[in-house]
This record gives structure tokens, sequence and C-alpha cells, in this order.
């Protein structure tokens, strides 16, 4: 093929990448935002209107309670593959493969398996706490891995330092090594934040779609047990009903808006580490 | 005595990824396989019937539906990602490729209800103006998981490409090819082992995929004849029926989830085998 013809083809893929993605934003964002009311953030949700509070509040806590779960595991889990074991130990190799295995898990199979044993075998029923849990296992990996690349791009002569100054191997770590991986671990947790506002199939009977901000007030702990949907369940639902189009367009529009902050926030953080290291050699 | 307790801790920890695939494949082997053995194994796999209300279980529909599907996905999506992807590594200039490269960052953190709802409303109708049939189609459902699989596509293979030593290109330019032909002629099949892991993880991508599908591709469960017509996925099998199924249909449901687990399982080994082989050579 002439040169020509293949420099028209790469253009051509590039452009419809481009119009794609200005056509998906442009027709939500045109569609969605004549219908951001205010009655559509009212605090109670009913069948006339179908406010996407409560789902908004169940959102944030479902994704807080699943990142206080995943988070500190998942750095736990990269310090001990960074700092701690050797390269080539049989448990490492193990972890590592079953960390890649876990990420490759299509989210219906987390629903499964939240199903089977957080919401059936532990006696969870579907509830924030059995959602909370599947979506936490879920990120595990993503946060692994990113907290894991995170500690590899801290120079080593920052753990030499901490050591030469009479420091043991966790004082090194957490005043060390963990301060200046902390933008990229940031930025793996907001990446697993992104996970758990746009997912639904791991949700639909872990958590359930009951559209009520699980009542902390009068139930205290115990509405953890409540069950609760989110705003990415909450777009599912109204626009499997059909009932009501234009809220679910302005659904959309909502969570657009969170993933393009996430965004911002992720490569703000991301780049943020690597200005840092880059500085430092 | 502290630093002991730490190294246990963080190496508990990562187990703790390591336990979560362990339970999943238990329990979804522990429930599917007796319901599999039930219906008996050929019948469950190759029945092309599937009426629950008579207690008739063949999933063949479903698994050449799931394969339909993502083969759509990838006609759609490869040649667009690998364009695009050979624009970003070697034709576009920083402003352009940075812009474009926070695009596709953006079209990866779109939540999947979000994809399915924009097919549903805009690429169905458009196939029912079009074509025969009620639009939720085969066709649509390749047409939103095509763009699902991109950012996977594009970064996975720009990765490969800029990887590729500058000497190989240099090599072709001094030998009188063009800018277009040393990049096709060169520098994509020195990369062609990512650009297949790329693929790969994009096909992982599509067969998992379940909201996205489930809105837009009608869902009725038997074996389309053409791309018009209706198609029902192993994931949407599951998340349709899920939520009443109840003793040898629940069974059922968890055991095309198996079918689907092992589907990934085998692709995530295809996976790890071209980039061992990418990584040797």
């Amino acid at each position: 093929m002439s040169s020509k013809v293949l420099r028209g083809l790469v253009y051509a893929g590039a452009t419809i990448t481009a119009l794609i993605l200005v056509g998906l934003v442009a027709f939500i964002l045109v569609k969605g935002v004549p219908y951001l009311t205010p009655s559509l953030f009212a605090w109670e949700y009913t069948s006339e209107n179908v406010s996407l509070m409560p789902a908004l509040i169940s959102t944030f806590l479902m994704a807080a309670l699943a990142l206080l779960l995943a988070v500190p595991t998942g750095i736990a889990s990269a310090i001990y593959l960074v700092e701690y074991a050797s390269e080539t130990s049989r448990f490492v190799r193990l972890v590592r493969v079953t960390t890649e295995t876990l990420q490759g898990i299509p989210s219906i199979i987390y629903g499964l398996f939240g199903l089977l044993f957080f919401t059936t075998l532990l006696g969870w029923g579907m509830s924030l706490l059995s959602g909370a849990f599947t979506l936490a296992v879920m990120v595990l990996p993503v946060i692994m891995r990113t907290t894991e690349e995170a500690l590899l791009a801290v120079p080593r002569s920052y753990r030499e330092g901490g050591f030469a100054l009479g420091a043991g191997r966790v004082r090194t770590v957490f005043r060390c090594v963990l301060p200046s991986a902390a933008p990229g671990i940031l930025g793996g947790a907001l990446l697993a934040l992104g996970r758990c506002v746009g997912e639904v199939a791991a949700l639909l009977f872990t958590a359930g779609t009951v559209a009520q901000v699980p009542d902390f007030a009068s139930q205290g702990v115990f509405a953890l047990f409540d069950s609760c949907r989110t705003l990415a369940e909450h777009m599912y639902v109204l626009a499997s009903e059909g009932l009501h189009v234009g809220e679910a367009y302005a659904t959309a529009v909502v969570l657009l808006v969170v993933v393009m902050l996430l965004n911002v926030g992720t490569n703000a953080a991301v780049g943020r580490l690597n200005g840092r290291t880059k500085g430092d050699a | 005595m502290k630093e002991g307790l730490a190294r246990v801790l963080f190496g508990a920890a990562a187990l703790i990824s390591t336990l979560a695939v362990a339970l999943i494949c238990l329990f979804l082997f522990a429930n599917g396989i007796p319901a599999m053995a039930q219906i008996g194994l050929p019948d469950f796999l190759f029945g092309t019937t599937w009426k629950p209300s008579a207690d008739i279980y063949g999933i063949f529909p479903m698994i050449v539906g799931s394969i339909y599907v993502t083969a759509g996905a990838i006609i759609i999506g490869v040649p667009t990602g690998l364009l695009t992807a050979i624009f970003l590594s070697r034709f576009a200039g920083g402003r352009i490729s940075s812009l474009l490269r926070s695009g596709v960052e953006l079209l990866a953190g779109i939540p999947s209800v979000v994809y399915g709802f924009f097919g549903l409303m805009l690429v169905v109708p458009l196939i029912r103006e079009l074509a025969p049939g009620r639009g939720l189609s085969l066709l649509a459902a390749a047409i939103i998981l095509g763009i699902m699989v991109l950012p996977t596509i594009i970064t996975v293979a720009k990765n490969a490409l800029d990887a590729v030593p500058k000497a190989y290109y240099e090599g072709a330019l001094a030998l009188g090819a063009t800018h277009e032909r040393s990049v096709f002629r060169v520098v994509v099949p020195a990369a062609i082992s990512g650009i297949m892991a790329a693929i790969v993880l994009g096909v992982g991508r599509a067969i998992g995929e379940t909201m996205a599908v489930v809105m837009v591709a009608g869902n009725q469960a038997v074996i389309p004849t053409s791309i018009f017509e209706g198609v029902r996925t192993m994931t949407a099998n599951i998340v349709l029926e899920m939520g009443y199924a109840a003793d040898l249909h629940r069974g059922a449901l968890i055991a095309t989830g198996v079918v689907l687990f092992v589907f990934v399982l085998l692709i995530c080994a295809l996976f790890n085998a071209i980039k061992n082989r990418g990584e040797r050579s």
C-alpha cells in the first residue's frame, strides 16, 4: 500500500476514536442537562419524582466502605510484595498469578460470588455491607498493582537512607517509602473509586436496588444490612423501566461528571508522582 | 518483635487476593457443578433450548451468543483501536497526542451502563430505522462493545509500539522507506506480540461485559441467524434471571457463570502465554 493510503488510514482511525468520544459525551450532555432540575436532587425518592439523591448518597457510602476495606489490604499486600518478599519466592509468584486472575474476572462473576458468599452463606442479605465487600474484592487487584508500581518507583537510596539512620524496616517503609509513593497510591485509590461508582453487575444481587439511603440515624450499625442502590444501578433501573428516560439521561450526566473529576484527580496525583521522582533523580 | 509482627501482617494481607480467587472458584464450582451434573453436561453445554419453565436448560445459544458478540466487538474495535494506537505512538504531535490520550482515559472510565444507555438511545434506533428488526440486536451489541474495548486495545498496543527500539525505525528509514512504510513494515511487526496481547485483553473485556450488552442485545435465548436479530450472552443470561431463579434454575445460572469463568481463565492463560513469549524474544 502506498504511504498516502497508510497515512490516511491512521488518521481515519484516530478521527473515529475522537469522534466516538466527543459524540458520546455531547449526546449525553445535550439530552441530559435539561433534566438536571432541583427536584432530581430532592432528599426523598418517590415513584413520581425519581430523585437521584438517595442513590448518590448510597454510592458515596458504598464506595467509601469498599475502599476502607480494599485500600489498607491492597497497600499492605503491595508492601509485602515489594519490601519484604524475595522476587523469586513461590509465594510471591502465586500471589502475582492470582492477582492477575482476579483482575481479569468479569464483574458479573463477582456479583455471583458475592450473592453466594456474603449475601447467602454469611446471611448478610442484599445489603450495603454485602455490596461493599463484593466491590472491595473486585478493586483489590487494582489497588495492589498501582501501589506496587508506586513503591517500585521510589529510589533505593530512600530505603538505604532510612536504614543508615538506624530505622528498622517498618519505620523505613512508613516514614521514607510510603510518603513518596503516596501520590501513586492515591491515583490507584481514585481509579478504584471510579470502578466502584460505575459498577452495576456486581451489585444488583449483592446490594439490591432499594432506592433509599440506609437509615443509620435510627438503626445505628444495623443499617449496614439495609439494601440500597448506587447511582449506576439507579440509572440502569430507570433505563430498563423506560418510564423516566429524561431522568436517566440526567443521571448519566452526573455519572459522567463524577468520572471526569476522578480522571482529573488521578492524572494530577500520578503527574505529581512522576514530577517528584524525576525531580529527585 | 514489632518487625516480625509487621512481616506476618503484610504477608497475611498479600494472601487475601489468593484466598479470594480460591473462594470464588470454590463457591462457583460447588454451586454450579451439581446443577450441571443434574442437567447432564452434554445437554447443558450443547442443548439449544433454554426454557426454565419446563426445566430445560441448554446454554448453547448463550455460548454462541457470547462468541458472536465478542467477535463482532473485535472486528469493529481492533482496526480502529490499532490505528489509533499507531497514530498516538508514531504520528501525533505532542498536543494532539496528549489530548487524545486523555480522551481515551475518559473512555476507559465511563461506566458500562452509560455505554449501554447510549447504545439504547442512539445506536438501537438507528439500526431500527436502517435495517429489519427491532434494532435490539447482535449488531448493536457488537458496536457498543467495539467502542468499549477501544481504550484497552489502544493503551496496550500503544505501549507495545512505544517499546520498539528506535534503531528499528531508523534502520528502515536509512534503507529508503518512507515514514509510513517504516512504521507498518518494521515497527508494527516488531510489536506484534504486544498487539496480540492487546487483542486478547479486549476479548476478555468483551466476553465479560454484562450491563451494556443486556441493554442493547435483545436477549432472546436463540442462536441468531442474522446480525439484525437479538442475541443473549452468558453474562446477560445470569443477570436477567438471577433475581427470581430458584432451585435447579438458579443452579443452571451459576453453572452458566462457571462456563463463563472457564472461558475467562482460558483467555487469561492465552494472554500470559503471549506475554511470556514476547518477553523471551
